[in-house]
């Protein structure tokens, strides 16, 4: 199916499943332990090893020498394999350091070995037995010294009208700079795969990750072997937030260990290896001058940042929105990926979004107070409906102001206390926050495939559930196109032998992969009009109708399968648009007024992202986005040790996500709206907006509640606590 | 993880023994703190000794009017003791704010004591680190190192990590004993001062017990009165270690005793100070970290140390 226009009227304008309360089909399984992860598919081949890796611990240089000897020689290891006996590993696109082989270390914890063994234990213990020595090279660890030398020195990714003049003209300007720090994803399944590659023809891979078919093709090109001898299992997905969009060291180490042994393998990468073994989001150093009118009207953005990356990556693009957020006739934006010693960097959850709005969203709030406008009113005045770059190209719907108002209206914005540390309840001191939030709607080309079994429909496609609840929403979709009920349908997931969605990543699987199942139960309604032979039917109740035709759909087949397949395709009429999703985060904090803790009180989300296929699940994506940018705001940040060239709190006790604890009341409001020009269910992701400018709105409220501005993330005490008031 | 052996002991006495006569042999308790170790393989015990079986959990009033804590006491348990809460209620508080409800079931008394710091690079093995192996130098002593975490005051030039436990502060202001049993089968008692060793040049050395001695009890002396309070300051509300935290006991009259976690190899108290509470907060720290030697990037402590013991005497 081509989406080559914007969605008329159509059936999910008068939906009965689409849009409505559902909880998630897969929760039953989950709570009681009963949904396969990766690593405890103990049932799916027989005589499965354990490999466990053995990482670098430098950061950069050459091991000169391993000896395996005695590892080989410990109880029940079937066997090691070093880096050195094989060459480097073919890098799949996706990927910037090698995964395995050769000599070369490009960072800390890469992978240099494996040892597998009948046991877990046995396989660690014999891993600590492997002689290593390395020729260290000196490498660049500190982004602090790279923006000293580099900043203005990079080419603008845009610039449009003068800023140089709009600047010199303002009556009104900022220019701070912010540090974000280095995240990671965090998920609470670590990466883990079981291959059985055993006789070096056939791989089955059974793993944890977002992108099923990219990460076919990056083991494809990894072992230099036909796609088509490998498949891929990833049913359920323990949380992966970008982390595992692509193929990581766990099923290359579980290949080759299977390829050795001639017995399956798995692997899990260790916890404490996750961090420097595997991806994050790059820490960013940014620097932001607003110029405004005295009426408040901003005439000119200038916004430059750094993020770091291995040679040949691409950072942290945290200049992005403020390409097109606000209005306003001139702006400059630059973005430059530093080549440092750091492990590889990548995407995580709204990649560059969260890093920008967590800092754009804090300048905006500093810029009102300038302005002496209230923060609200001031994004309001700027609000745009066209791209600022492109005027010709409007959003398709943006109801940010909407957001404002409705968040500010009930979260009783009104009635904060507007003085700086003007509030205060026993010890601690009470802050109101805001900040907006825009993240694209990318969609995806997705494909389904439906079996109609005497009534019953399966849903196949390779689409993942990474927590999100994409068998929820595809069960609705297939549901509603067909007239049947939930109950009736079967969705499958994540295997490669099921047609190629979109995938998991971006904000984009939602839309894409509903559309998908969509265009193949289009297909499907066609080939039963074919064998009834009639121009056109209506497929409800579990019947389809047409003319005086009114047959159950169990009877339309005479017992035989009716099977079809379909892709949705975007087309690039979207080009000419902008589509988006939008929101605006407020928050209360207590900042204790003596040690400087910061506690989030109180949390508001206005979401404008099209229809909401299901407010459950939806609104379990934003809380946990909200939640995620509790943890970026006040806790989540890798400690660079900048001598030795790694992340230093590479575990979950020196990593603090946020806990129960600190998580408060959370509400979440969806506008009623849709957007025809995004899918024919006029559904955008919410994914990765729940997090857009949450580190903000906590940041905005420190200040309210203290009268201390902080510009660098995570807002731990130590940076705000020299600088408190006398209690 | 290593390949062990592993026995199960009845009574105190010969635990300490077979301890004393097994080479790298260990006691295990709860294990919360051990077996991770072991599975990072900073510890390597060649033998395990379950001391689990000795029935040492027992928590008895003594002829002084304390209380007699058995080393194998839970955490849990300890914490939610009727006579503890009313008459230790710093200890109570301690507890609770330590770990989570899971390990405080499973962690004792002895092994509390006994936990090993949380620095990061005491944990990354692919570090050198003086303390998992003497003479290795100190990767958080280097140029570029995280130090956010670690120690102010008490630490040298060899090793800067904290001791983590937030019962031994509590038990460090409220005058507790630890008592033990030799491998001859002697009993000793040691303060919590002569209990923690300074790191000094040998930082794998944390405190005085000999080889094969063990920990049978923690004696608590007849009550202080005054007010109790445990105040730990951490990044997130729960679950994670201190950067600060402060035990108060507090008459009415303003005298008290103060402890401090999160800033030393062990917990910190000095009577000097003690006796400076009636000045306020300011002067208390003034000579209770007297002589701290922190990090650019945990300097904070010194701020935050006084701080937090001012919220704590402006609470009344």
């Amino acid at each position: 199916m081509d989406f080559n226009q914007s969605t008329e009227d159509n059936l999910f304008d008068h939906a009965r499943i689409i849009g409505k309360p559902h909880a998630r089909i897969d929760g039953l399984l989950k709570v009681t332990g009963r949904a396969p992860y990766a690593y405890e598919r103990h049932d799916v081949v027989a005589n499965q090893l354990v490999g466990y890796p053995v990482c670098a611990t430098i950061a950069r240089g050459k091991i000169t020498h391993m000896d395996a000897s005695a590892a080989r020689a410990a109880p029940g290891v079937a066997a090691v394999i070093t880096t050195l006996e094989l060459e480097p590993l073919a890098r799949a696109d996706s990927n910037v350091a090698h995964l395995f082989g050769g000599a070369t270390v490009e960072h800390y914890h890469q992978a240099i070995a494996v040892v597998v063994a009948g046991t877990l234990e046995q396989a660690r213990g014999a891993a600590s037995l492997i002689d290593v020595r390395y020729e260290e090279a000196p490498g660049v660890f500190d982004l602090e010294d790279a923006w000293s030398r580099l900043q203005n020195t990079s080419e603008p990714i845009a610039h449009i009208g003068d800023v140089d003049a709009a600047f010199d003209a303002a009556p009104m300007t900022l220019d701070e700079t912010y540090r974000t720090a280095s995240q990671s994803h965090a998920m609470m399944e670590p990466h883990a795969s079981i291959v059985d590659w055993s006789d070096g023809g056939q791989m089955t891979v059974w793993t944890s990750n977002q992108m099923i078919e990219w990460t076919r093709q990056a083991l494809a090109t990894t072992f230099d072997i036909d796609a088509d001898r490998i498949r891929l299992e990833s049913p359920y997905v323990g949380g992966g937030f970008g982390g595992k969009l692509w193929l990581r060291a766990d099923a290359v180490l579980a290949a080759l260990g299977s390829r050795e042994t001639g017995r399956p393998v798995k692997v899990a990468l260790p916890r404490p290896m996750i961090f420097n073994n595997a991806t994050h989001r790059s820490g960013t150093i940014q620097r932001l001058r607003i110029a405004a009118g005295s009426d408040g009207k901003i005439t000119a953005f200038d916004h430059s940042a750094i993020s770091h990356t291995l040679p040949g990556g691409s950072g942290e693009d945290a200049v992005n929105q403020t390409r097109c957020f606000y209005a306003g006739e001139n702006r400059r934006v630059a973005h430059h990926p530093i080549d440092m010693g750091l492990p590889e960097s990548a995407d995580m959850r709204a990649p560059g979004e969260a890093s920008g709005l967590a800092v754009l969203e804090i300048a905006m709030d500093e810029m009102a107070e300038k302005l002496g406008m209230d923060p609200v009113a001031f994004r309001i005045l700027n609000d745009t409906q066209v791209n600022p770059e492109e005027p010709s190209k409007p959003f398709t719907e943006r109801h940010f102001v909407e957001c404002l108002r409705k968040g500010a209206d009930t979260f009783g914005w009104a009635k904060r206390n507007l003085k700086p540390g003007g509030q205060r309840e026993g010890q601690w001191l009470i802050g109101h926050g805001m900040a907006g939030a825009y993240r694209g709607a990318p969609t995806m080309t997705s494909g389904a495939r439906v079996r109609l079994q005497n009534g019953r429909l399966i849903v196949e496609t390779d689409m993942t559930d990474i927590g999100t609840g994409s068998y929820t929403i595809l069960s609705q979709t297939a549901a509603e196109t067909m007239g049947m009920e939930m109950g009736d349908v079967e969705v499958r997931l994540g295997n490669s032998a099921y047609p190629t969605s979109s995938g998991s990543g971006g904000q984009f699987g939602a839309t894409s992969a509903t559309a998908g199942v969509y265009a193949a139960c289009v297909a499907l309604q066609a080939q039963i009009a074919k064998r009834l032979n009639v121009d056109e039917a209506r497929f409800e109740n579990g019947r389809v109708v047409a003319g005086q035709l009114d047959l159950a759909l169990a009877d339309v087949a005479d017992g035989e399968e009716i099977v079809a397949e379909d892709t949705i395709n975007f087309g690039d009429f979207k080009d000419e648009l902008e589509i988006g999703t939008f929101g605006a985060h407020f928050v209360e904090v207590a900042v204790n007024a003596y040690t400087g803790e910061t506690r989030v009180r109180r949390m508001l989300a206005v979401c404008d992202a099209g229809r909401i296929l299901n407010p459950i699940t939806a609104r379990s994506q934003v809380i946990g986005g909200m939640t995620m940018g509790v943890g970026a705001a006040l806790t989540e940040g890798m400690s660079v040790d900048t001598e030795r060239g790694f992340f230093v709190n590479h575990d979950l006790a020196g990593y603090e996500v946020a806990v129960h604890a600190d998580i408060p009341e959370q509400e979440v409001i969806f506008l009623d709206t849709t957007d025809a020009a995004s899918s024919p269910l006029k559904a955008k992701g919410v994914g990765e907006l729940g997090i857009c400018g949450v580190a903000a709105a906590i940041g905005n409220a420190i200040y309210n509640a203290t009268g201390v501005r902080i510009r660098e993330y995570p807002m731990t005490l130590d940076r705000i606590i020299e600088q408190l008031p006398a209690a | 993880m290593k390949a062990f052996s592993y026995e199960r002991v009845s009574d105190p006495a010969q635990a300490a023994a077979r301890a004393a006569e097994v080479p790298g042999a260990k006691f295990i308790a709860g294990g919360t703190n051990l077996l991770d170790l072991m599975k990072h393989e900073i510890e390597i015990p060649q033998h395990l000794i379950d001391v689990g079986g000795t029935g040492l959990d027992d928590i008895a009033p003594t002829d002084e009017g304390g209380l007699r804590i058995g080393a194998l006491v839970s955490n849990a348990a300890l914490s939610a003791d009727a006579r503890v809460r009313k008459d230790y209620a710093v200890l109570s508080r301690a507890l609770v704010s330590g770990a989570s409800g899971q390990l405080r079931n499973k962690a004792t008394t002895g092994g509390n004591l006994l936990q090993r710091t949380r620095c990061p690079y005491f944990y990354d093995t692919g570090m050198p680190c003086n303390k998992r192996s003497p003479g290795a130098g100190c990767a958080a002593l280097g140029e570029g190192a995280t130090t956010r975490q670690l120690g102010i005051i008490g630490t040298s030039d060899a090793c800067i990590a904290t001791h983590p436990s937030d019962m031994a502060v509590a038990l460090r202001v409220l005058d507790a004993e630890v008592e033990t049993v030799t491998p001859t089968g002697e009993t000793r008692r040691l303060t919590l001062e002569e209990f923690y060793q300074l790191p000094g040049d040998t930082p794998e050395v944390e405190n005085a017990l000999e080889q094969g001695e063990m920990i049978t009890a923690v004696v608590l002396p007849a009550p202080v009165e005054g007010r109790h309070v445990y105040y730990k300051v951490r990044d997130r509300a729960s679950y994670a270690f201190a950067l600060v935290s402060v035990a108060l006991i507090q008459t009415p009259d303003g005298t008290g005793r103060v402890a401090l976690g999160g800033v030393a190899p062990k917990p910190w108290r000095r009577d000097e100070a003690d006796a400076l509470l009636p000045q306020g907060a300011s002067a208390v720290m003034e000579r209770l970290l007297d002589g701290a030697r922190p990090t650019q990037e945990n300097a904070y402590k010194l701020t935050l140390a006084e701080r937090t013991l001012a919220a704590l005497l402006a609470q009344e």
